[in-house]
C-alpha cells in the first residue's frame, strides 16, 4: 500500500504538469475567460469545506466550514457565471 | 459510498481537463466552460452525499448566500471592471482555503498534515490581502502607484523570518492556538507587503500570480483535509496563473522578481532628451486622412476601457469597412489591466475576434498601414523601447505604430503614461495628436463619415 502523502504527492505533480500543457495552447484572445474560468474551478475548495460546515456540532471548525462554503460559492457561481457572459460575445467574423 | 464518491471526483476531474482543453478557442470555448461547470456540479454533489454530514443547514445557508453574491456580481459587472473582479474573487478563493485549512486542524494531526494546514492558511491569506490591494489599486480607491519605504526589504525579510518560525511553533504544539493566530496574522500582513511596491502599470502580472496563489492554496487544502479533488483542480489553475504570469513577465522583458521587487516607475528614470515637436490634428482633418486610407491598424490601451470607447471604435471601424478600407486591431498582451482585457471588450462591443490581431502578427504587416490609429495606449506603443537604452522600458516588446505612414494618438492630454514615462512616439514626423476624450474624438469621425 502506497502512503496517501507520497499518493496525494504523485496527483499533484501529474496535474501541474497536465495544467502546463493544457494553458499553453490557450490563446491571447481567451486569457481573461481563462482567468476567470480558473477562478471558479479553484472554488473547489467548497468541496472541502462542504464537509466540515456539516458536522452538525457547533464548534469553531464548523463556522469556519460554513464561512468556506459561502466564500467558495461566490468564487464558483461568480466565476462560471461571468465567463460564460464574456464567451458569448466571442463571435467570428461572418461570411 | 465512499467508494461512489471517489469514483465521482474522478469524473469531475476529467470534465475539468476536457472543459480547460475546450478553452483553447474561441469557438468551443463556451461549450468548455459549461462542460468544466458540470464537473464542479459533480463534485459538490458527490460531497453532499458524504456519510459525515448530518446537518446540512449551514452548507445551505452558505450556498445560498456566497451564489447570491456571485451571482449578482457576475451579471452587473461591467466589462471595463473585470480585472478588479477577478482580482476579488481570487481573493475570496485565498481566504476559503484559509478557513478550510483552519477548519481541518485537530490536535491528533500527523506533522505532514500540520504542514500543509500552515500552507493552505498561508497561501490562502497571502492571496486573500494581497488581492484586496490589487482590487484597491485597480478601482482606484487606494492609489494606485507603487508604495516604497526605507527598510522595506528588511520589514519583509522579518515577517517572512517570523512566519517561518511561528509555523515551525505550531508544528511542534499544534494544540497551542497563539502560534496559528501569529501565522494567520503574518500571512495576511504579508499579503499586503508583496502588492503594495507594485505599480498599476503591472497589475497583469499581479493578477495572473494571485491567481496561480488561490489555485495552490486550494491545493494546500486539499492536502489538509485529504481530498484529490482539490489537488487536481487547484493545481491545474496554480499551473494556468503561472503560465499566464511568465507571458505578461515576457511581455514586458522583465523578470518575476523585478516586477515584484523592484517598485517600477517609481524610482528616478533616466529620460534622453525628446526631439521634434507636437503636431495636433483636427478631427475633419483626421477625417480627411482616414477616408484615403486603404488600410488602417487600431491599438487600443487601457484608456479605451476608462473612455469606454469600444462600442463607438467599433462603429468607427464599420464605416472604414464601408468605405472599401482593411481595419484591423493590434493587441499588446499587457494592454490593459488584466491578460486579454482589450479582447474581452472589443468582443463585448461586437468586434469579431479574428480582426483581433496579436502583437507578432501585425508589427510585420505595420510597413503597409496607411494610419495606425492609438487609443488609450502609451507604453506598449512607445519607440523608446527599442531606441532608448536608457530608457526604464527598454527592450520591452512594443506595437511598431511609428512605421505606419501615418499615426494617430488619441489621447486627454500630453500627461505621461501609466509607467510615467516620456514617448517619443509623439514627436515622430509622421505622428499627429487627437487631443480630446477619445469617445468624442471617434464619435467626431463618425459624424464627418456620415
Amino acid at each position: 500500500m502506497i502512503p496517501a502523502e507520497v499518493f496525494l504527492t504523485f496527483i499533484l505533480m501529474l496535474s501541474i504538469f497536465l495544467g502546463f500543457e493544457l494553458i499553453n495552447k490557450v490563446p491571447a484572445t481567451l486569457h481573461t475567460p481563462l482567468m476567470s474560468g480558473a477562478n471558479a474551478i479553484s472554488g473547489i475548495t467548497v468541496v472541502g469545506a462542504i464537509s466540515l460546515a456539516g458536522t452538525g456540532e457547533q464548534d469553531l471548525a464548523n463556522w469556519l466550514g460554513a464561512g468556506a462554503v459561502a466564500l467558495a460559492s461566490i468564487n464558483v457561481v461568480g466565476g462560471y457565471l461571468v465567463t460564460d457572459r464574456m464567451l458569448a460575445m466571442f463571435k467570428k467574423k461572418e461570411g | 459510498m465512499d467508494i461512489l464518491i471517489q469514483f465521482a471526483y474522478v469524473v469531475s476531474a476529467a470534465l475539468f481537463i476536457y472543459g480547460l482543453k475546450q478553452l483553447g478557442s474561441p469557438a468551443t470555448a463556451r461549450r468548455g466552460n459549461t462542460i468544466s461547470a458540470i464537473g464542479m456540479l459533480v463534485a459538490v454533489v458527490a460531497a453532499l452525499l458524504d456519510q459525515g454530514i448530518v446537518d446540512f443547514q449551514w452548507i445551505v445557508i452558505g450556498f445560498v448566500v456566497g451564489g447570491a453574491i456571485g451571482g449578482a456580481a457576475a451579471r452587473l459587472v461591467q466589462m471595463t471592471s473585470m480585472p478588479e473582479m477577478v482580482a476579488l474573487f481570487n481573493g475570496f478563493g485565498g481566504m476559503a482555503s484559509l478557513l478550510v485549512g483552519w477548519a481541518a486542524l485537530n490536535p491528533d494531526a500527523v506533522t505532514f498534515t500540520l504542514i500543509t494546514i500552515i500552507l493552505s492558511i498561508l497561501i490562502g491569506g497571502v492571496t486573500f490581502t494581497g488581492s484586496l490591494i490589487a482590487y484597491g489599486k485597480l478601482s482606484e480607491t487606494i492609489g494606485s502607484g507603487a508604495v516604497l519605504f526605507r527598510g522595506q526589504q528588511v520589514v519583509n525579510s522579518l515577517i517572512v523570518l517570523g512566519i517561518l518560525g511561528a509555523s515551525a511553533m505550531f508544528c511542534m504544539e499544534p494544540g497551542n492556538s497563539q502560534w496559528l493566530f501569529l501565522v494567520i496574522g503574518l500571512s495576511l500582513l504579508f499579503g499586503i507587503m508583496v502588492v503594495i511596491p507594485i505599480g498599476g502599470a503591472d497589475m497583469p502580472v499581479v493578477i495572473s500570480l494571485l491567481n496561480s496563489y488561490s489555485g495552490l492554496a486550494a491545493c494546500a487544502a486539499g492536502f489538509a483535509v485529504d481530498n484529490n479533488i482539490l489537488i487536481v483542480a487547484g493545481s491545474l489553475v496554480g499551473a494556468s496563473g503561472i503560465i499566464l504570469t511568465q507571458i505578461m513577465c515576457k511581455a514586458m522583458n522583465r523578470s518575476l522578481s523585478n516586477v515584484l521587487f523592484s517598485g517600477f516607475g517609481s524610482g528616478k528614470v533616466e529620460e534622453a532628451s525628446v526631439e521634434g515637436e507636437i503636431k495636433p490634428i483636427s478631427v475633419e482633418d483626421a477625417y480627411y486622412v482616414l477616408e484615403a486610407a486603404s488600410n488602417v491598424a487600431i491599438i487600443p490601451g487601457y484608456g479605451m476601457a476608462v473612455a469606454q470607447a469600444q462600442h463607438v471604435v467599433k462603429e468607427l471601424c464599420e464605416l472604414l469597412e464601408q468605405n472599401g478600407t482593411e481595419v484591423n486591431f493590434g493587441i499588446h498582451p499587457v494592454a490593459g489591466r488584466m491578460p486579454g482585457h482589450m479582447n474581452v471588450l472589443l468582443a463585448e462591443a461586437d468586434v469579431p475576434y479574428d480582426q483581433l490581431l496579436e502583437m507578432d502578427d501585425i508589427n510585420p504587416r505595420m510597413e503597409n498601414v496607411d494610419v495606425a490609429i492609438v487609443i488609450g495606449a502609451n507604453d506598449v506603443v512607445n519607440p523608446a523601447a527599442r531606441e532608448n537604452e536608457g530608457s526604464p522600458i527598454y527592450g520591452m516588446p512594443v506595437i511598431n505604430v511609428d512605421s505606419a505612414r501615418t499615426v494617430f494618438v488619441l489621447k486627454r492630454s500630453m500627461a505621461s503614461g501609466f509607467a510615467g514615462i516620456e514617448n517619443p512616439l509623439f514627436y515622430k514626423e509622421n505622428t499627429r495628436m487627437l487631443f480630446g476624450d477619445a469617445k468624442e474624438s471617434i464619435g467626431g469621425l463618425i459624424r464627418e463619415f456620415s
